[in-house]
């Protein structure tokens, strides 16, 4: 009897532990940024979902691709239709792994930079990626934030002669999330 | 007792260490689920039925979107079997300028003049119905153009009593329209024109006809026009037939460039479903296109 008392205390000790090591968001930021001699194009998503393990640092994001806003509508429309054709290719997910997680403590406020490698999938090819960027624990909340450059032709989007001008050939994703925690 | 803690302990961490990747991924299907999965939590429109808000002549059954001005510069050549001597037609051309404009998402204004006939036409498009999917399911998108044109051109007969009311014309238009894939969508056009003078005495004052015209993409930014309106052959105006055209939509950008042939020389609703007297088996064509730039006036507010 007591063998068993303690065996379930550690199962269970041992699982509530590895749900208490979740953490979501359903509202992440990711931007972009292209910067061209004709203009600049920027949009802004406010709907993304990621969910970081803080022990493992499993890192994974789900971002609708319909979801990015311009200030252009008609930009937004190309943006869907021509470019990254979001009926078909409805959303782009990276699943990755903050290498260095074992360097952030998330008892103890600070900012730690990190890096995180991983697959990113979008307009239907796959890549590896590599970025740095900064975890932050401050009161118990956590927030990360990173910036990289994606390059067009990777994920075979195509970019007409016409207006080579107009969309560089990458651009700059900018990724902010706040966490909470998964009970 | 102490091998079955050491037990308990092994299999609780290579529990744990088995389920990590997995569980992140479990719990982002979890959010995806709620978030989009069941997509009965938000309604998707449906956009991009058409290039630009007009199909040929006509209207489509798109909007300029909030805050945006629409710049349209359409020219028709003369006809095509007046040859060589008139290049084809290019050495005479009518043209219509216009402006249209995005109150809201779902309401536009335009005007514009038409050197044929020298008209001023004013309009506005309501899309009532919005095609969408998920939360709100709807198959089709319907909107309503009315518009009012006014012919400048001096009277025929300046010693008769004339009036003002006889230079306007009416006419009201649905638009039932539906994408019924990435690259073909198909929208009926019923239509009542107005006017309130006639040439002959039995001529029809209300003219009814019926549009059908709809796009085939054959590449992301090049698609397949067609527009055909109906008119009752004995409810028409004399020596009028039916309107036909065929053209491409080319987009590059801001702009959209509409090239196209077509029966009907006039570029408002009044005179191209009522007044075609082009004959397409005669060559009795006219060589058009159709310029649009959209520029973003209004600032808008990002989602």
């Amino acid at each position: 009897m007591k063998k068993i008392f303690i065996v379930s205390i550690v199962c269970i000790a041992a699982s509530l532990q590895a749900n208490a090591q979740r953490y979501f968001t359903k509202n992440g930021f990711i931007s972009f940024y292209s910067k061209a001699p004709l203009e600049n194009i920027e949009a802004e998503n406010n709907q993304v979902m990621s969910v970081l393990n803080t022990q493992t640092g499993d890192l994974q994001f789900s971002v609708l691709i319909k979801s990015f806003h311009f200030e252009k509508a008609l930009m937004e429309e190309h943006f869907n239709e021509n470019y990254m054709e979001s009926n078909k290719f409805p959303k782009a997910t990276f699943k990755g792994v903050i290498a260095d997680i074992s360097k952030v403590s998330f008892d103890k406020d600070g900012q730690y930079p990190v890096s995180v490698s991983g697959d990113l999938t979008m307009h239907g090819v796959t890549k590896k990626v590599n970025a740095n960027g900064t975890v932050q624990v401050k009161s118990g909340k956590i927030s990360a934030e990173s910036t990289f450059f994606v390059k067009l032709a990777d994920y075979q989007v195509s970019i007409p002669k016409l207006v080579k001008d107009n969309i560089a050939e990458s651009v700059e994703i900018k990724v902010a999330c706040q966490y909470d925690q998964k009970m | 007792m102490f091998g079955y803690a050491m037990l308990a302990i092994a299999v609780a961490i290579s529990a744990m260490g088995a389920g990590h990747a997995q569980d992140t991924t479990d719990l982002l299907s979890q959010l995806e689920q709620e978030v989009i999965g069941d997509n009965k939590s938000a309604t998707n429109y449906t956009t991009a039925t058409f290039k630009t808000t007009r199909l040929i002549n006509g209207h489509t059954v798109e909007n300029v979107a909030r805050g945006v001005l629409d710049v349209k510069i359409s020219h028709r050549f003369g006809k095509l079997n007046n040859g060589l001597y008139e290049l084809f037609g290019l050495d005479n051309a009518t043209m219509r300028m216009g402006l249209d404009y995005g109150i809201t998402s779902t309401l536009m204004v335009g005007f514009g003049r038409s050197t044929h006939q020298k008209t001023l036409d004013a309009f506005f498009k309501w899309k009532i119905l919005r095609q969408s999917t998920g939360k709100r399911r709807m198959p089709i998108t319907l909107s309503y153009v009315p518009t009012v044109a006014l012919k400048t051109l001096k009277f025929e007969d300046p010693n008769r009593k004339n009036y003002f009311s006889s230079r306007l014309f009416f006419s009201h238009q649905l638009i039932i329209g539906r994408k019924f894939s990435e690259g073909t969508s198909i929208q009926l056009m019923p239509t009542l024109v107005h006017r309130n003078l006639v040439t002959y005495a039995d001529e029809p004052n209300d003219i009814l006809a019926l549009g059908i015209g709809g796009r085939q993409k054959i590449s992301k930014r090049v698609s397949i026009n067609a527009e055909y309106y109906y008119q009752h052959p004995d409810y028409k105006l004399r020596g009028t037939t039916n309107s036909l055209s065929l053209g491409f939509d080319i987009e590059t950008g801001g702009h959209v460039f509409q090239l196209h042939v077509t029966n009907s020389q006039g570029m408002a609703e009044r005179t191209f479903i009522t007044e075609t007297t082009g004959l397409w088996e005669k060559g009795d064509l006219y060589f058009g296109f159709n310029i649009s730039r959209v520029f973003t006036v209004g600032k808008r507010k990002r989602g």
